[in-house]
């Protein structure tokens, strides 16, 4: 099953390969994983997305917080969460399918960031569901070039009855 | 106070209370070592290699219970010293380990005697550091050392380049450290301790299975209060040797590949199984899917990626072994009820019967050649009031130094486990016997182990570490014969060692002792004489080349599917050598 995980780390040189050692030194599966720096320079925020049944889960936990230089690992894809990935596709086109391109563009809400007499750069962001559908439509006209950043994800905020609000949030998470 | 950096090192390494370290220079490390030459505080013992620097590092901290430091520097000394650390890896060895780099413009320049220290030995350390800037290093150390010696303890490696070794700044030494990313767990949780004391109070056959981490923690005293109180019987896995006595009465001995007949089926047969500072190794369970099939398991550990890696955990206690059974005990003082000797009376009934069914037992040969294990009980009871620190290299008479050798106390017992390491035993004896130098220091070693570090020798002679070495020899990689006759039909691939050096002339030619115990008549005296000689020994000790380690479990099989010796299919020896030696002792022997 897929999980996504969230990590807070130092951002020190070397921080990311002892993550991505940990994964190789043990067989396990990384499928995407994007790191940067948060509003305190010291720390970066790591994404991983890995596959695995419950128990290499647990022990993939449990390593990654044994790891000195992550402070804190969450499970995001155990609560509910939000989740966007953005793609740059180099899209090849003949005349006769410059238009087409466009449509498929616009009904993703994607932006052409770049334009030559043969190709769009389209830009899209979206969740994983999106991006691989306009990739599965655009496919046929050609694509020349495909960037991903795999994904990245945040927890969702809980919703609270309004007149709860009033209350101390010590609880809150 | 303005320090060079160099000093700094030095100063640190007081404040860290290091009197020893092991080490050997290079370009890159002059600077450090000509500042330990000015001071008189730490000892700097010059090994002849540096993978015997890091395995004497071994000896130390498994000894003393402090970290254990070496110093080595860049490239190939870095190289080298990898084998002892990923062996302090496994084993959780407290070691801090300094290399020299080249000079901070030049990494990454493919520079004279450059590696990627940090690179090499990131896989095979609890965490590494390359200090950037002389303003760390002083920072650097401290963290080095809590890291190493703290939660479950490890190998630390920090990579000084030779420009922050000379460069000038400011000392202070932290008095504390906090490192965000690593709080180890010590108390364990309160709940799930009264739960294990129900269980242990419920179960009609409980079992303690320790491990190393008893002995890191310091709690054989509340692993003994525990198991006497509760008449519960005691399996000790290879690494908690001396953890708790070997000759008491509640003592089964070693567990698992190379095990007793009563702790295998012990641990097979049980309901509950108590597991103290072990990690469920392979070399343990055998075959996980039938491993103790009837039984709940208490885990205790303070690591928490050990609990639920290789078998389900019923009751998981992540903290510190002394601190959890200390609870543990305080709470069974208070429930305990009734004769527990009386209760379990059943359970011990079939555990004596297993006992006594297959104790550990060999045959003396008929030709009168000695016995591996012969000499190694002689040994143990010719020494046992002595106390000795007794260090193994790997293989058979590293099996059968477990199983014959009942040691009494913990930090007497330096063997390589996880990783083995073959060349461990004599560095690790060495640097046991740099802590404590009027302490009996015994290595008893195979003759295809010790040669892979036999050059510490003029270690040993010049830094007057007169620890006694026993090499078993019987031609062979005896362990890897071992499981060609039983695997691969009798075909010794290179398992023969053919000739190897007389260890005699050898230890003289360093100007140690050599002494050759070769009559089953002698063995007593041989003994003796070995433990009359104030300085090194190397004792040649040929046995018979065909004994076996009994008894086994194959790999992948139960813990209660025991061979408890040769199969009688098996005939030994078998054919004609790939060398064209006869296989018969007799030949080999005197060839």
């Amino acid at each position: 099953m897929e999980h996504i995980l969230s990590l807070t780390l130092e951002n020190k040189f070397g921080a990311l390969s002892r993550v991505a050692g940990l994964f190789s030194g043990r067989g396990f599966n990384i499928e995407s994983l994007s790191v940067a720096p948060t509003l305190d320079p010291s720390v970066s925020m790591m994404t991983i997305v890995t596959n695995g049944d419950e128990r290499i889960i647990e022990q993939i936990m449990k390593q990654l917080n044994k790891v000195i230089d992550i402070i804190k690992v969450v499970d995001i894809s155990e609560c509910d969460f939000v989740e966007r990935e953005t793609a740059l596709i180099k899209v090849h086109t003949r005349p006769e399918d410059r238009a087409e391109a466009l449509r498929i563009a616009d009904i993703f809400r994607a932006n052409v960031v770049d334009s030559s007499p043969t190709s769009y750069t389209i830009e899209v962001t979206g969740d994983v569901r999106k991006v691989q559908a306009i990739i599965n439509l655009l496919q046929p006209l050609g694509i020349k070039e495909l960037v991903r950043t795999g994904r990245i994800a945040m927890g969702r905020e809980p919703i609270r009855p309004a007149q709860a609000q009033s209350r101390p949030l010590a609880k809150a998470n | 106070m303005q320090l060079t950096g160099s000093e700094i090192f030095v100063e640190a390494l007081k404040r860290e209370g290091v009197d020893t370290i092991f080490a050997l220079p290079g370009g890159v490390v002059l600077k450090i070592f000509d500042v330990l030459h000015q001071q008189k505080d730490i000892r700097v013992i010059l090994t002849r290699h540096e993978q015997g620097a890091g395995h004497m590092a071994e000896g130390y901290a498994k000894a003393t219970g402090k970290a254990g430091v070496c110093l080595i520097t860049s490239g190939p000394g870095m190289t080298n010293v990898i084998t002892a650390l990923a062996d302090a890896y496994m084993d959780s060895v407290p070691v801090v380990a300094f290399s020299g780099q080249v000079p901070t413009a030049l990494i990454g320049n493919d520079a004279f005697q450059e590696a990627d220290n940090i690179g090499l030995s990131r896989p095979c350390t609890k965490y590494n550091f390359l200090v950037k800037d002389v303003k760390d290093l002083a920072q650097t150390i401290k963290e080095a050392f809590y890291i190493a010696t703290t939660g479950r303890p490890g190998p630390v490696l920090v990579d000084i380049p030779k420009d922050i070794s000379m460069e000038k700044g400011e000392f202070h030494y932290p008095s504390s450290v906090s490192i965000r990313g690593y709080n180890p767990t010590y108390d364990g949780s309160r709940w799930k301790i009264k739960q294990a004391a129900d269980a242990i109070l419920k179960s009609k056959r409980p079992i303690l299975y320790i491990g190393g981490g008893v002995l890191f923690s310091e709690a054989s005293a509340e692993v003994k209060e525990l198991a006497e109180m509760t008449h519960i019987p005691v399996d000790m896995t290879l690494m908690a040797l001396g953890g708790f006595p070997g000759n008491h009465p509640l003592s089964l001995g070693m567990l698992g590949m190379h095990g007793t007949y009563v702790a295998n089926m012990a641990m097979h047969y049980s309901d509950l199984v108590i597991a103290v500072g072990a990690r469920f190794d392979d070399r343990v369970t055998g075959k996980v899917s039938e491993f103790c099939p009837k039984a709940k398991v208490i885990h205790v550990d303070i690591d928490p990626t050990s609990i639920r890696k290789n078998i389900h955990v019923d009751i998981p206690i992540v903290g510190d072994c002394k601190r959890v059974l200390s609870e543990l005990n305080n709470i069974l003082r208070a429930t305990v009820n009734g004769d527990q000797k009386e209760q379990r009376k059943p359970w011990w009934d079939q555990l004596n019967a297993w006992k006594h069914e297959h104790p550990l037992a060999y045959e003396q040969d008929p030709k009168g050649q000695i016995k591996p294990q012969y000499l190694i009980d002689r040994l143990y009871h010719l020494t046992s009031d002595r106390d000795p620190i007794v260090s193994t290299d790997v293989g058979q008479h590293q099996m059968w130094a477990a199983q014959y050798f009942k040691l009494k106390n913990p930090r007497t017992w330096l063997t390589s486990g996880g990783l083995g390491t073959m060349g461990f035993g004599f560095p690790a004896a060495m640097g046991a016997q740099a802590a404590f130098p009027d302490r009996l220091v015994l290595c008893i070693a195979g003759d295809g182990s010790i040669q892979m570090n036999t050059q510490e020798l003029a270690t040993a002679v010049v830094e007057k570490l007169p620890v006694k070495v026993f090499v078993i020899n019987n031609r062979f990689h005896g362990m890897v014969r071992q499981w060609q006759d039983l695997f691969y039909e009798g075909r010794y691939a290179s398992s023969y060692l053919g000739q190897t050096p007389d260890f005699v002339k050898l230890a003289e030619a360093y100007g140690a002792a050599g002494v050759r115990i070769a009559d089953v008549g002698q063995v007593d005296d041989g003994i003796r004489e070995v433990l009359s000689i104030k300085g090194p020994v190397f004792a040649d000790v040929p046995v018979y080349q065909f004994e076996n380690c009994y008894p086994m479990i194959p790999a992948g099989g139960a813990n209660h599917e025991m061979l408890l010796g040769d199969p009688p299919d098996l005939k030994k020896p078998k054919g004609t050598h790939p060398t064209g030696v006869q296989a018969d002792s007799d030949t080999i022997l005197t060839a």
